[in-house]
């Protein structure tokens, strides 16, 4: 009983450090993009991108995160390192089914489209409305503010079907080398 | 989502093979360890360049700097471009004018020496081979620079058109200068940073003018002009020196003058409202319908001669059936294809160009509607994925112009 409890309150102080650290991040990234664009100073794009440990990924870029049956979805750090500046999401209804590997919206940048596509199958349930006037949340923020669907997950097997975070910074290392 | 930026190089590179098939097939064939290198390539990579292939060339499309900082600050301070992929040659012999009024739309022969004008190549049917910027540098001497994507099938014209000429007793012959790199220092920067580099006073050196002068200690060849809509000069300058001045440059400007790629360059001249050959001009649009009627000259609007002259003649007379025109627009920026609908959901024509403008912060798109509703202020939808999104034509450029120009 004890050791449970110990347990319990390990992981529970491990999520609130893991919690403190992405509001770091997202504060220091947010910061960094408000001075550049002030300033007209570019923020130089790290050798790396940032990725988060609890997190699941897909081979297209995309980010998921599961509690229970719900999933909020984004793109990650690298995608945005290589889209550029995001200025405009195609955001889908709330309501609409997504199913995994389909695409449910795009995100434009100054050059170029991408499709979002999503990590999970089931229904939005909720959309960053916040992108539609600032779309460059997905910039400063790909992992917290620039979230971008919620999803009510029909089938929670389909996660293992997506990388952790070391196969993630794997697999875009090995992609960037190829091109 | 897949590497947007790669995307974007193998699209333009793509759209600029569409309609010479031979080079389509070549190309489909280079891998990436096949393409040409610029003397400037390894610099590039050492500031962070990100290389893309395009039109055969690894060329950066973007550096440490967003596409949107790169386009702001070169309208605000300057940006170095390396556009040695570019073709640059030039004509000599005591006909090079007479040859070159056969295959261009300008008036040659009109040109004061020392200096040049943007013009057109035209094939048989008065479509656009390419857009060229052409220069008289003396009444034997043109010299020319030709778009990277369009360089080989440019090169055959000129070759048989040539040989054509010659056969006939023409006195003309030609140079193509692959032994030398090109630069463009672009924005309000750049004449005052090339200054300190040349003893020449460029304030002497207007829009469109060509000097052959000294610059940073090598013998360079500068023309007034550019593709952003900004004030700044195109630099030809011998391979062996392009480093050093390329160095020189960026030290002179402390800073303020920064590598931009193609990415910007692209967003540059979209803001400016000039095209982009492969998207805004193609083998089967005329210099009329893509409303460079300006680049005709007066005399050749009397006279003809060149290739195509009864189509574009004709057209003068008539008016064309399509028209380029500007758009602003809401929602996803418009890119090419997108369908663009009458307010009663016809169709009235296709974007070819689009995009969003740093400068301006929203979307703006170039492309052709049928004449008759290209009037500026008409209200259209712009169809991208399937759905309709505002639209209204505008007059461009959408950025005003800024070239050196006597007052």
């Amino acid at each position: 009983m004890d050791a449970q409890h110990d347990h319990s309150i390990s992981v529970e102080r491990e999520r609130e450090r893991e919690r403190e650290r992405e509001r770091e991040m997202a504060c220091r990234q947010l910061w960094a993009s408000r001075a550049a664009s002030y300033l007209r100073i570019s923020v130089f794009h790290r050798g790396f991108s940032n990725v988060v440990k609890d997190l699941k990924y897909a081979d297209s870029h995309e980010w998921v995160k599961v509690d229970e049956n719900s999933a909020t979805v984004g793109i990650t750090d690298h995608a945005q390192d290589h889209l550029g500046d995001v200025v405009y999401v195609e955001l889908p209804e709330v309501g609409a089914a997504v199913t995994q590997g389909g695409s449910f919206g795009a995100v434009e940048s100054v050059k170029a489209t991408s499709d979002i596509n999503s990590p999970v199958s089931g229904k939005v349930v909720e959309v960053n409305e916040a992108l539609n006037s600032s779309p460059a949340l997905i910039n400063s923020s790909p992992y917290k503010d620039g979230w971008i669907i919620k999803v009510e997950i029909s089938d929670n097997g389909e996660l293992n079907n997506l990388m952790d975070s070391d196969q993630y910074s794997k697999f875009c290392e090995e992609e960037d080398s190829k091109h | 989502m897949r590497g947007s930026l790669w995307q974007l190089g193998q699209s333009i590179t793509r759209r600029l093979a569409h309609g010479d098939k031979k080079a389509v097939a070549r190309r489909c064939f280079a891998s990436e360890a096949e393409l040409k290198k610029t003397v400037f390539h390894d610099f590039h990579v050492a500031h962070g360049g990100k290389m893309v292939p395009f039109a055969g060339w690894s060329m950066p499309i973007q550096y440490k700097d967003s596409i949107m900082d790169s386009t702001i600050n070169c309208r605000q301070n300057g940006s170095l471009f390396d556009v040695s992929h570019m073709c640059g040659l030039s004509l000599k012999g005591k006909d090079a004018v007479p040859f070159l009024e056969k295959l261009v739309i300008a008036d040659v022969a009109g040109l004061a020496p020392g200096t040049g004008t943007l013009t057109v190549f035209t094939n048989e049917k008065g479509g656009a081979i390419d857009d060229s910027v052409i220069t008289k540098v003396t009444d034997d001497h043109i010299y020319l620079v030709v778009n990277a994507g369009c360089r080989d099938k440019d090169l055959a014209h000129i070759e048989e058109h040539m040989k054509a000429f010659k056969a006939k007793g023409g006195d003309v012959s030609w140079h193509i200068h692959d032994e030398r790199s090109l630069l463009a220092l672009q924005g309000p920067l750049a004449a005052p940073v090339l200054q300190h580099l040349t003893k020449e006073d460029l304030s002497k050196l207007f829009f469109g003018e060509f000097r052959v002068l000294d610059i940073n200690g090598s013998q360079c060849f500068l023309t007034r002009t550019g593709y952003t809509g900004e004030d700044g000069f195109e630099i030809s300058v011998p391979s062996e020196h392009g480093l050093d001045l390329a160095k020189a440059i960026l030290e002179k400007s402390e800073g303020k003058v920064r590598l931009t790629g193609l990415g910007a360059r692209d967003s540059l001249r979209l803001e400016a409202g000039l095209c982009l050959y492969g998207n805004d001009m193609e083998q089967h649009i005329t210099p009329i319908e893509a409303g460079l009627t300006w680049a005709i000259g007066k005399r050749r609007r009397a006279e003809g001669g060149f290739l195509g002259a009864d189509v574009i003649l004709k057209q003068l007379e008539e008016g064309p059936k399509i028209r380029r025109v500007g758009f602003f627009s809401s929602g996803p920026p418009p890119r090419s294809h997108s369908e663009i609908q009458d307010e009663g959901g016809n169709n009235i024509g296709e974007i070819t160009s689009g995009g969003f403008s740093p400068c301006l912060q929203k979307n703006i798109a170039m492309g052709y509607v049928k004449s008759g509703l290209h009037k500026a202020g008409t209200k259209v939808k712009i169809i991208i994925r399937g759905k309709p999104n505002e639209g209204v034509l505008t007059k461009m450029p959408f950025v005003p112009t800024k070239y050196y120009k006597p007052s």
